[in-house]
């Protein structure tokens, strides 16, 4: 039990703003009017948030640990956690390892994460590394938008059919959403080529488009009624010109839900990298007419990491342009996977672009409850930086001194400098947290309120936003003082979400021939079992309106 | 006034020894240099475990023993001078950015890795790895000079962006692989794949060179930078021949699998020249 008395509380979920508020959990870790005993915290003077959530991220499983892998470099110079009585080894950096990505976010008041793309290949891998992500909960989303037997099912009209088998997947892969990345792009990069047009056909199919795909795979999330809406990394990704993918993509969901990944990426204007410019506006404009659709900003901080994603095409053409190391994985017939270590200077035209989008998507579109903090970590920084970007957010003399570092010909090319919204903690705390909790169908996170998750950072107050959020004084994570001052107490072990859709139970039959006759493993061995996965806890599907 | 240390423990495994550097032992008294901690595999020991120490407040170590199982000795060291009487163990001058380190007998790998200036000579052989990038790092030496009277192992300057590194006996393969700029001199050749990967840079051969086949033999000439380059040698005591008199060098552009900025240049006798 504990009681946190005299703090200033930020609870967007419950339209609670800045009130001095006592708050109390109970010994199952939840919300409660009163308790009796226990240790009582005293806020008094000090920010109390609900903790934060992180609606895109890559932390566990084959990509992330690719990229470990491929940054020996990066081990030899970063942060070391050296082993404790209750603390395990491990390694900060551009691609942490799993016990350290536990503490770092707990570090700075994070408490559940969402593995934004898993194959169903390596989901046995990904909850493995998940389980040994401390104090965090999680839950991870499929990769399904290139996957060949699902789009042989859309080929053919099979719309039914197809959400079956997505249901299937889902629950193969012990999963708590849909990832679609580059819709039939990862597909037709296994001919050599990308899919950058939403109405051609792609490579290896007769009629079947990227726009197609996006619209169906959404109305199956909706249809399967997965609390979280399809999470959608657009096609011709970090292109210059992308713009008019990107606002033809939000077309093609138009009636259903959706969430769309580092918008940042997908907002350029130009036709080429030297005439490369911010369209954020245009996005924007289009999130602040459309509030059903959310988005995370894919935010850009400048410095060394290293990027990976599924979108193999993409990485090559990243690795092309750098010359860097690169890596690919190909996923059988189910995605792909490429990881190329990089660097954002001011000084780089685009790179500069690149910065200023994320944090103008941020400020342009109106509202937190639509636009959430993430830097698609590591691909646009690493995540233990977020307390850089709500600076940025909070103080436009901050935001202005960093602009003056950009190179000349970058300023006609961004809105940035004359953008002059502040965020307010309350605005910060809705995009951190509650308006991330919501959009993953999450209620009990991102909550103060009665019956909500005792999760809690609070904050010592400070003119520096960067260092007030980078060093919590307390955190809380399911009623539990997980750190404080500076110190990591407990190390509990988070829950995973996973959701199980309805299906048609004909749907292993019908499967089973497809699989056998083209994975390379026994049909048996593809699911993960539930027993693998730790404090795992069953979701509920939602009624989607309208569906 | 130098500082002086004898090996007097054979460590039984690697020693773990980054505190023996003029940066550390400059400022400190004869009893404080001997508390500097080592580490003997996981075991953390005072330098005095391992070495006698005499003096103390220098910048110019002398180091006598067999000391092929000690580590790190001039790490990122900047200033002073470390003179070795036997031998150094692996990443001898690893990142150092300044002053001078003589070993009058035998060093490890990785002498001289990601350094970023400085001077270091080796009057015996040393291992692999010279003035090289470690695993997974973009580049190797960014500047100084590395001299080796003798042989060296594999990988010599891989991936080294700037700098000198002159050996006097023959190297083993990969010399220079990934090479993207500076200049390796091969007083005595070496084995096989030379140059490989390299993006740019210079690898001057005094010995004919087994080549691959991704250089491309352009031209038989004696750059002008040569005469420059020999200049400078002769302060360091190497002898890089340029008249016309002597003989000529073969240039080869490559390596043709990357960009093909580089050059080897194989020194080619005139009959009956030295």
């Amino acid at each position: 039990m504990l009681r946190i008395t005299g703090g200033k509380v930020y609870d967007p979920a419950n339209g609670i703003n800045g009130e001095i508020k006592d708050l109390c959990i109970d010994d199952h870790g939840r919300f409660v009017e009163s308790v009796s005993g226990g240790r009582t915290i005293d806020a008094t003077g000090m920010i109390v948030f609900p903790g934060g959530v992180d609606v895109h991220t890559h932390v566990a499983g084959g990509a992330i640990n690719f990229a470990r892998a491929m940054t020996p470099e990066d081990h030899r110079r970063t942060q070391a956690f050296i082993r404790t009585k209750s603390r395990r080894s491990g390694l900060g950096g551009m691609a942490p390892t799993t016990f350290a990505t536990g503490y770092l976010y707990a570090g700075m008041g994070w408490t559940t994460v969402n593995e934004a793309a898993v194959p169903v290949l390596s989901a046995r891998h990904t909850h493995e590394e998940l389980a040994d992500v401390p104090i965090v909960d999680k839950s991870s989303l499929t990769l399904m938008a290139n996957n060949e037997i699902m789009l042989d099912q859309l080929e053919k009209g099979e719309y039914e059919r197809a959400k079956q088998v997505v249901a299937w997947y889902l629950w193969a892969a012990k999963s708590y959403g849909v990832k679609a990345v580059n819709p039939g792009g990862v597909t037709a990069w296994k001919y050599g080529h990308d899919a950058k047009q939403l109405t051609s056909p792609i490579d290896g199919y007769r009629n079947l488009t990227p726009g197609a795909i996006v619209t169906q795979l959404a109305r199956i999330c909706d249809d399967l009624g997965l609390p979280h809406p399809i999470h959608l990394h657009c096609n011709n990704l970090g292109a210059p010109g992308n713009i008019s993918t990107t606002l033809d993509t939000l077309k093609h969901l138009e009636g259903s839900r959706a969430h769309i990944a580092h918008s940042q990426y997908h907002a350029y204007g130009g036709d080429d990298w030297h005439n490369m410019r911010s369209e954020t506006t245009q996005l924007a404009d289009y999130f602040n007419s459309h509030p059903n659709i959310t988005t995370d900003a894919g935010a850009v901080l400048f410095g060394d990491t290293v990027t990976i994603t599924a979108d193999g095409p993409w990485q090559h053409l990243l690795y092309k342009l750098t010359g860097r190391k690169w890596g690919n994985l190909d996923v059988e017939n189910e995605t792909g996977c490429g990881i190329v270590p990089y660097t954002y200077r001011p000084s780089n035209l685009v790179n500069a672009v690149q910065w200023a989008c994320g944090l103008e998507l941020l400020l342009l579109i109106q509202s937190p409850w639509q636009v959430f903090l993430s830097t698609d970590h590591p691909n646009g920084g690493c995540f233990w930086r977020y307390p850089e970007i709500i600076k940025l957010l909070m103080n436009a003399d901050f935001r202005k001194d960093w602009i003056k570092r950009l190179p000349e010909k970058a300023l006609s090319r961004i809105t940035l400098p004359e953008v002059d919204r502040e965020y307010t903690l309350y605005e910060i705390a809705t995009a951190m947290s509650a308006g991330p909790a919501r959009a993953l169908g999450l209620p009990h996170k991102g909550n103060l309120g009665i019956g909500a998750d005792g999760d809690v950072a609070i904050y010592e107050e400070d003119a520096d936003a960067a260092r007030m959020f980078g060093h919590p004084r307390y955190v809380i994570k399911g009623g539990e003082v997980v750190i404080e001052e500076g110190d990591i107490r407990e190390t509990p072990e988070g829950r995973e979400f996973l959701v199980k859709p309805s299906m048609d139970p004909e749907t292993d039959a019908f499967m089973r021939p497809l699989f056998e006759d083209c994975y390379t493993m026994s049909f048996e061995n593809y699911p993960v079992e539930i027993e693998r996965i730790e404090h795992a806890e069953l979701r509920e599907c939602i009624n989607v309106p309208g569906r | 006034m130098t500082i002086a240390l004898h090996l007097k423990r054979q460590p039984t495994v690697p020693l773990e020894a980054e505190v023996i550097s003029p940066d550390t032992f400059a400022g400190l008294s004869n009893s404080d240099i001997r508390g500097l901690t080592v580490y003997h595999g996981k075991r953390q020991l005072p330098l005095g475990e391992f070495f006698d120490v005499e003096g103390e407040r220098s910048e110019d170590l002398v180091l006598h023993g067999a000391m092929h199982k000690v580590r790190w000795i001039g790490r990122r060291m900047s200033k002073g001078s470390i003179t070795v009487h036997g031998t150094a163990g692996m990443h001898l001058g690893a990142y150092m950015t300044g002053g001078r380190i003589e070993v009058h007998g035998d060093a490890g790998d990785w002498l001289g890795a990601e350094m970023k200036n400085g001077f270091i000579h080796v009057h015996g052989n040393a291992g692999g790895q010279i003035g090289a990038a470690y695993r997974g790092s973009m580049s190797g030496m960014r500047n100084g000079t590395i001299i080796v009277d003798g042989s060296a192992g594999l990988e010599v300057g891989m991936r080294m962006r700037r700098g000198t590194i002159v050996l006097g006996g023959p190297a083993k393969d990969f010399t220079g692989l990934q090479m993207k700029g500076g200049t390796i001199i091969l007083l005595s050749g070496a084995e096989l794949r030379t140059g490989a990967w390299m993006n740019r840079g210079v690898i001057i051969s005094m010995k004919p060179l087994p080549l691959m086949p991704t250089f491309v033999h352009s031209a038989d000439m004696t750059p002008t930078f040569i005469n420059l380059y020999a200049v400078q040698m002769k302060h360091l005591g190497v002898r890089l021949p340029f008249t016309t008199a002597e003989g000529v060098y073969g240039v080869h552009a490559g390596d043709m699998a990357v960009t093909g900025k580089g050059e080897i240049l194989i020194w080619q006798p005139t009959t009956g020249a030295a």
